[in-house]
């Protein structure tokens, strides 16, 4: 089966792309980039399908490293056939699923059920992330190594950090010999504990205990020096303070130490906790104008390598409660594109080709996945995005979950079309 | 002049002239509990709903007793004895409420944000009793009043709080409604119970009350909550007593006209000795009796009655 994209802007970071050009797909791989007046005869064939892409942008296809499908244990608030879909939806054709589940995913059965339902169920690509400790207990490594060869490409306790540094320490260690970023929660629970909003202003006015941002830039120093100690691969997760920025902008001098910021982070501030809506319960919290301004500089100087969207379904009733009884997390699966687009592309703090490097060649370089490129011979994932796309985001969502702070948020630039492996699984704005 | 809003939330909400509204409107209900007869008719036929998810004596006590003098008919709901405890959520309480064509709701809640909730969800007015250690309006308000009624005015004066800042709704309310009224607000506590940024709702900290006890119009103290002492916010309740108790002996320096508050209940011989709640610098009792005038006001200006039509 052929597919050939026309006339779109191809900008593709990893290759230096960002030209006016066609591309041509054949048996679920890219074949040729370049003006179809040079295709050879017989490229393009009746059979053919064509894709018109004049005056939107054509990507290698995105890539969310950190998101939560829930399943198993919570298929009420997403499945991966939903969170796949969602995924589909927002232009994305390989995401990370956290392994927090029920039961958590830390060991070899684990891994298998969450690829073999993917490939049965998902209309993505799905890279599970395991556990670093069994049961995320933070006390006993988890078989990593049994996992690595079942198919994670990380490992994390995400939604807990590993408090016990001797632990971490080991994790760093013994990941490093699969070349496994692990992913860390910078959270020092003790500082943390009871807390549902940053601490500052804004927490003292509305009567909400904080959490201070010592909490999240303890852990990030500690896990520096941790990396640092044994050459671990680490990766950083969802990093939201001015301090944290500074301490991996100063670290990246001496150690690889990547990390991710998510797009509510440099959309939303604690301000936004006033009137108390729940969809703005996240953890780590939204912080303040100055850290969104931080993260932005840590963006645009490459301090921050990706932007993940920490995906994460709640059901209704979890969310429609008091701020302090509240579930914390929001989905973003379907916001994310559009709130980097409107938030620092339009706003000129990334260009296009920085915003797209983030969300492809960067979290595949680090997962180390062969996505992330259009290069030739490279499997056929794209995503076509639409820049002058104006929309207002709904309360319908692909996602099972409703939990978003963005509803009713005017956002410019979405994606159109998303191509996995050569099939097309979403088009102008509808999956197929 | 009437409120601007449909609920009481908080006095950061209101602005100055909403506040001198209800102080003024106060007044009338207070000359009100002389007489023999304490009843008047403004709410009659009105459905107060007072819904009490912590336990609260003088609180509920006295919003009753308010919503009774101006003739409503007033319903009680405590979260132990209800569908609450079934667990039914807020919002669907609410909408239970709204159902039953509630016109108030007072809610007292231990988590901050609860009364927004209602209020996006019902019809009725909402009224905070206090919710978390976010606000609790109608004490800031009796406690202006009573300041205000005392001295003639609330511009101008120094008022200090004393105490358990962190957790404490009434210091809030009353930081937020001092300083709208023109008033100048100290905090004095321990560093463990000031919060974080506080200084910019525009009060001063203090660690020693002794710096400024000689500069205060009026001292507010904040009751003590024993459990604060097994979350290490301070080592023992003697040493409580000790650096920040009042006492007789620490009053010695203060003005002759310092005016002594507490919004109970008090630990006597913790945060505030037994001869200066009794003593003749102490408004306490007065309190009690202003809240109900305060909260009849409340309830009447909510209604959409303005400051003119008071009947006596």
């Amino acid at each position: 089966m052929k597919l050939v994209i026309r006339n779109g802007r191809v900008v593709d970071p990893k290759n230096k792309i960002d030209k006016k050009a066609d591309i041509l797909i054949e048996n679920g791989k890219i074949v040729k980039i370049g003006e179809s007046s040079k295709f050879r005869p017989g490229d393009v064939t009746r059979s053919t399908i064509t894709i018109d892409a004049t005056g939107k942008v054509v990507t290698p296809g995105l890539i969310d490293m950190h998101t939560h499908l829930r399943e198993p244990g919570r298929e009420d608030e997403e499945t991966i056939a939903s969170g796949t879909r969602a995924a589909a939806q927002g232009g994305f054709t390989s995401i990370c699923c956290m392994p927090n589940t029920q039961p958590v995913i830390d060991s070899v059965s684990g891994v298998k059920f969450i690829l073999t339902t993917a490939s049965q169920e998902g209309v993505v690509n799905v890279y599970p992330v395991g556990s670093i400790t069994k049961g995320q207990n933070g006390e006993e490594l988890a078989e990593i190594g049994k996992m690595r060869i079942a198919g994670i490409v990380g490992v994390s306790d995400d939604g807990k950090p590993v408090m016990n540094a001797q632990i971490m320490r080991r994790a760093l260690e013994y990941a490093k010999m699969f070349n496994l970023p692990v992913i860390s929660h910078c959270e020092d629970l003790n500082l943390s504990m009871g807390g549902v909003i940053n601490e500052g202003f804004t927490s003292t006015v509305l009567g909400l205990k904080g959490i201070p941002r010592q909490a999240e830039e303890i852990m990030v120093a500690r896990d520096i020096a941790l990396a640092e100690l044994t050459d671990g691969k680490l990766h950083l997760a969802h990093i939201t303070t001015r301090r944290s920025v500074e301490l991996i902008r100063q670290a990246k001098k001496r150690i690889k130490v990547t990390c991710e910021t998510a797009p509510h982070y440099f959309s939303l501030s604690e301000e936004d906790v006033r009137g108390y809506d729940t969809n703005t319960k996240i953890n780590p919290p939204l912080r303040t104008k100055d850290d969104i301004k931080a993260l932005c500089e840590g963006l645009a100087d490459d301090t921050i390598d990706c932007i993940a969207s920490d995906h994460a379904p709640h059901l209704d009733v979890e969310k429609d409660l008091e701020y302090n009884m509240a579930a914390f997390g929001i989905i973003g699966l379907e916001t994310m594109l559009p709130l980097i687009l409107t938030n620092l592309v339009s706003k000129k703090i990334l260009n296009l080709n920085q915003a797209i490097e983030k969300l492809t060649v960067n979290p595949a370089n680090i997962l180390g996945l062969e996505k992330g490129s259009l290069s030739i011979g490279s499997d056929a994932d794209l995503t076509i995005i639409d820049l002058n796309l104006k929309k207002k985001i709904g309360n319908e969502f692909t996602s099972q979950s409703k939990n978003s702070p963005f509803v009713g948020m005017e956002l410019q630039g979405f994606p159109v079309a998303t191509i996995v492996g050569g099939k097309i699984v979403m088009k102008d704005g509808k999956l197929v | 002049m009437r409120l601007k809003n449909k609920d009481l939330l908080g006095l950061e909400y209101l602005d100055k002239e909403e506040i001198n509204l209800i102080l003024e409107t106060t007044k009338p209900f207070k000359e009100l509990f002389t007489r023999s007869v304490k009843k008047v008719p403004p709410l009659r036929g009105k459905t107060v709903v007072l819904l009490f998810y912590e336990p609260s004596t003088r609180t509920r006590i006295s919003f009753e007793l308010a919503a009774k003098r101006l003739s409503a008919d007033v319903l009680n709901i405590s979260a132990s004895t209800s569908s609450v405890a079934k667990g039914e959520s807020l919002i669907d309480t609410a909408k239970t409420l709204e159902a039953m064509k509630a016109d108030f709701v007072v809610i007292r809640h231990s988590m901050a944000g609860a009364p927004q909730i209602l209020a996006r969800t019902i019809s009725a007015s909402i009224v905070n009793a206090g919710d978390g250690t976010h606000e609790h309006p109608t004490q800031g308000l009796l406690d202006m009043f009573t300041i205000w009624e005392k001295k003639g005015k609330l511009s101008g004066l120094k008022v200090g709080i004393v105490g358990d800042i962190l957790h404490s709704r009434v210091a809030r309310s009353n930081i937020w409604g001092l300083n709208k009224m023109g008033a100048k607000v100290y905090v004095v506590g321990p560093a463990t119970l000031i919060p974080s940024r506080i200084e910019q709702m525009g009060v001063k900290i203090f660690y020693d009350l002794d710096e400024i006890i000689d500069e205060l119009d009026v001292i507010n103290i904040l009751r003590i909550q024993m459990e604060r002492q097994k979350e290490n916010l301070f080592p023992s309740l003697r040493e409580y007593n000790e650096i920040f108790g009042i006492t007789d002996e620490r009053l010695k320096r203060a003005k002759e006209d310092l005016m002594v508050m507490h919004p109970g209940p008090m630990n006597r011989g913790i945060e505030i000795s037994s001869s200066v709640a009794e003593g003749s610098r102490s408004v306490i009792t007065e309190q009690v009796t202003n809240g109900i005038a305060v909260r009849m006001a409340v309830l009447y200006l909510l209604a959409g009655g303005d400051s003119r039509g008071v009947k006596r």
